[in-house]
């Protein structure tokens, strides 16, 4: 059962992506991302890491791709807009894609398990309540960063997408 | 209960965020839109999430997932600065095309 | 209280040169009264501590900080205040003090007065670190100082190129008595494993050098280099005469009263080292002998008022260095303290002439200058006198003593002597005759302004005259207070002599000889009123002479010539094909460089494949290789 699902889901991870890669036209490469995050979610709840899915489908699903599909809009872009596209880009990407894929797979392959079997022991790890306490007991510092990281990032976005009226109007003093 | 990684094990899963990275690297190969080559650097960003996320449940270990809710947020940072100067950018040269960024070049 | 003082004794100079140098610019006398102020805090404490050794009759060491530690080879930064530094600080500030108020007035319409008395204070400033120095490091970086401060003065007027090159002369010739100064002092710390005179002192007194005698020989040896460097001996004499280029008080000071003399100061602070060694000591004997005899044929034949002094210079310290290499140290440090006031005298009174005459230093030119001058003329006559050894002046006593130590221990070295001594009488008195007496030869605007200098000039002569002629009090024959002052500090005080027949014989003969000397001058210069000839007129031996036995030439053929041929051998092969070499490997860099410079496109794409494949490249070696 759990297998079926797996094969599924992950078709559709790397169907998905794929199109998002390829489509011509950034709305569609959107609608693609976000159907694949859904995907990634449903690997998380697979993995049991509830807590985790949703946080996932808030930030990515939600927050992030509503963020670009505005940005998208709001430059107005359609699909024509690469309209040139040397073949030498298209075999260097190939060649790119198929050469990481087989050195990481292989890689992958070549290494042996630390650990040779996976045992369960049954108990509770990624509840929500442990990782609160996890998050707050062990890496309180790192948490605080990360607030004022998302803090700086806000204060810099406002900062750089604001239209620089106060430059343009002592350049043409000056 | 059986869990998943009872069924098909660690490795499909180390196979897949695998090609999902890979699949990253390609579109940020292939494409010239500033906005797509984003969203591949958010694909490769999920993979390694999900390589995470395996690994704190095979090692049951809550760190990974930790770990993972952090990249999240950096993540979400990097898109809020990233799409400002994306659009910082297209009100300058009037495209997003990042072919046209060789203002640099010595 | 001590260190306080020794401390503010040392420093002040450098405050004075600081201020001087920084805040004194375009400020008129400003500078002048800072450097003197200076120089007479430096003088006051010398007077202050001097009472209190002279009483307790105790050294004062100062330990300040340990400067440096080599394993068990310790140096500390630390002074030794005894009988001998003392008597040397005294005329060193006193003289200095003098010199400074002297030069308020020499140098009024000078626009660097402020770099000129910044300078001469740090000269004084090494001066007192030189003499105050428990170790030869300390003394070596007064030496050193002293050199430096020497080579900025003398090349003052530097925009006269002669001037410069000759302070670059003084600087390279006394580098190269350094060079063995230094060596000395290596050998010494190999040999005794300490470089504190106490130390050492008490290491010759156990024995301990004995078995290293040839050693020590060596290192006195390359001392007495470091001093005939420093203190203008045969062969490095050349640059003294030279030096004359710097103003005439900087003559007065540095290169006749102080810093000549540190050779003999550094001799004397190491008499014990130097007993040792016998043979060096003959050295030292013949080379001041001869240093003396042959600086005093030169001096008969020079017309420049100042050449004549510095030549008289040259041979008084020649006499100064016999008295040393005959183990009479004490007779030595009277000779430089009674020589360091009438040569400052001579030298600020010929300043006072080529004042007067607005910078005419040819005595030919001059003459009947004592009925203008009156006290130039008077103070110059007793140093004169004092020079020649006309008892009782000071330099009667002085000089005797060296021709009679001279006489006792080997008669060819008190032939010279004397010969040098006559010779001495009459070159001091052609020099006299000829400028301050007979008819005026100068051009006739010379002789409407000619007019005595004002006080900042005529106070130091009367001072240094009246010292002049009283100075040999400090040591008359038979009542020696210098003998007995300085007796702590000497090792072995040669017995004192007498005042026997010989003795009085001796001294009726050097009286004889200087009035033979004074007499033939009186006789050419008075009577037949004859002037030296001018200079395309001299022939034979006599022109050899006037040429200063061509000496400067000599060194010019066998040292100079073949390093400048040297050095275009180097100019002219080695350093093109070096360059070749160096420019061929930029070329070799610069065409890389281009090739790589492509792979700089500013295309993104291009940069992320290479991006890929080094990530792949990476984890080929991670997984695969390694």
């Amino acid at each position: 059962m759990g297998e079926i699902i797996f094969y599924f889901l992950a078709a559709i991870t790397l169907g998905t992506a794929f199109l998002t890669v390829l489509s011509r036209n950034p709305i569609h490469s959107a609608i693609y991302l976000v159907i694949c995050f859904f995907s990634i979610a449903g690997h998380y709840l697979l993995l049991n890491a509830q807590f985790l899915a949703i946080v996932h489908i808030i930030v990515y699903s939600g927050a992030i791709m509503i963020l670009m599909l505005f940005t998208i809009m709001l430059m107005n872009l359609h699909a024509n807009l690469e309209k040139y596209k040397p073949t030498m880009i298209n075999l260097g990407a190939t060649v790119g894609f198929c050469l990481l894929g087989l050195i990481l797979i292989s890689g992958l392959m070549h290494t042996k398990p630390v650990v040779e079997s996976y045992y369960y022991g049954g108990e509770d790890f990624q509840s929500i309540n442990v990782l609160g306490q996890v998050l707050m007991n062990d890496y309180v510092v790192p948490f605080e960063f990360v607030s004022v990281l998302l803090l700086v990032a806000m204060i810099g976005a406002v900062l750089i997408s604001k239209k620089d009226t106060v430059k343009k109007d002592t350049i043409k003093k000056a | 209960m059986e869990t998943i990684l009872q069924e098909i094990g660690i490795e499909t899963y180390l196979y897949l965020s695998a090609l999902l990275f890979c699949i990253g690297v390609f579109g940020l190969l292939l494409r010239r839109n500033a906005i797509v080559m984003f969203m591949s650097i958010e694909i490769m960003l999920n993979a390694v999430n999900l390589m995470l996320v395996a690994f704190s449940t095979f090692h049951q270990d809550a760190a990974g997932q930790v770990f993972v809710f952090f990249s999240m947020a950096v993540a979400a940072a990097e898109v809020a600065v990233g799409l400002a100067v994306i659009v910082a950018i297209f009100r300058n040269i009037g495209s997003i095309d990042v072919d046209q960024l060789k203002n640099l070049k010595g | 209280m001590e260190t306080t003082f020794v401390l503010l004794l040392l420093l002040s100079p450098f405050v004075g040169f600081l201020s001087a140098l920084f805040f004194a610019k375009n400020k008129g006398n400003l500078a002048g009264y800072i450097g003197t102020t200076a120089v007479f805090v430096s003088f006051v404490f010398t007077v202050l501590l001097f009472n209190q050794v002279n009483t307790t009759k105790n050294p004062i060491h100062i330990h300040l900080f340990e400067w440096m530690q080599l394993v068990d080879f310790k140096i500390n930064f630390s002074f030794l205040l005894d009988q001998l530094s003392l008597l040397w600080l005294l005329f060193v500030t006193g003289i200095g003090t003098l010199i400074h108020l002297y030069s308020i007035s020499y140098l009024h319409d000078d626009e660097n007065r402020h770099k000129y008395f910044s300078y001469l204070n740090l000269f004084l400033f090494f001066m007192i670190l030189l003499v105050i120095g428990s170790n030869l490091l300390i003394l070596f970086i007064g030496w050193e100082g002293v050199g430096l401060c020497s080579y900025l003065l003398i090349g003052f007027w530097h925009t006269n190129q002669n001037y410069n090159d000759a302070a670059k002369k003084a600087f390279i010739m006394n580098r190269i008595g350094d060079l063995g100064f230094l060596i000395g002092i290596f050998i010494l710390g190999y040999v005794f494993n300490t470089l504190d005179f106490v130390e050492l002192k008490q290491a010759v007194i156990a024995g301990n050098a004995y078995s290293q005698l040839e050693w020590v020989g060596l290192a006195t040896l390359c001392l007495f280099i470091g001093a005939t460097g420093k203190s203008a001996q045969l062969p490095l004499f050349t640059w003294l005469p030279d030096a004359m280029a710097g103003p005439t008080p900087v003559s007065a000071l540095i290169h006749a009263a102080t810093m000549v003399t540190a050779g003999i100061f550094m001799i004397t602070r190491l008499d014990f080292m130097f007993d040792l060694t016998p043979a060096v000591q003959d050295l030292m004997a013949y080379v001041g002998a001869f240093t003396a005899l042959l600086a005093a044929t030169i001096a008969c034949f020079q017309n420049d008022i100042k050449k004549v002094l510095a030549y008289s210079t040259v041979s008084q310290l020649g006499l100064m260095f016999l008295a040393l290499g005959l183990g009479a140290y004490q007779v030595a440090v009277f000779h430089v303290i009674t020589h360091a006031f009438f040569k400052a005298c001579l030298f600020l009174g010929s300043g006072s002439v080529i004042h007067g005459m607005h910078g005419e230093q040819d005595i030919r030119n001059m003459g009947g200058l004592r009925h203008k001058m009156k006290t130039t003329h008077i103070t110059f006559a007793i140093s004169t006198l004092a020079i020649s050894g006309i008892p009782p002046l000071a330099g009667f006593f002085s000089k005797d003593e060296i021709l009679l130590v001279a006489f006792h221990e080997n008669t060819l070295l008190w032939i010279i002597a004397a010969i040098a001594s006559i010779l001495t009488a009459y070159y001091m008195f052609r020099l006299l005759f000829l400028t301050f007496y007979g008819t005026f030869r100068g051009t006739e605007k010379q002789a409407k302004e000619l007019c005595e200098s004002d006080g900042f000039i005529t106070f130091p002569l009367v001072v240094l005259a009246v010292l002049a002629a009283v100075g040999g009090a400090i040591s008359i024959p038979g009542n020696s207070w210098l003998e007995n002052y300085l007796k702590p500090v000497l090792s072995q005080a040669t017995e004192a002599h007498h005042l026997d027949a010989t003795t009085l014989t001796l001294m009726a003969t050097a009286v004889v000889g200087a009035l033979i000397g004074l007499g033939i001058a009186f006789f050419k210069f008075i009577k037949r009123e004859e002037v030296p000839m001018t200079d395309d007129r001299i022939i034979g031996f006599t022109s050899l002479i006037y040429d200063k036995y061509k000496i400067d030439e000599i060194y010019d053929f066998i040292i100079v010539k073949p390093i400048n041929l040297l050095g275009s051998f180097g100019k002219n092969v080695i350093e093109p094909n070096l360059s070749k070499m160096i420019f061929s490997v930029d070329a070799i860099t610069d065409s890389l460089g281009n090739q790589g410079k492509k792979l700089h496109n500013g295309n993104l794409g291009f940069y992320l494949f290479a991006f890929v494949f080094g990530l792949c490249a990476t984890v080929y070696y991670l997984f695969f290789i390694r």
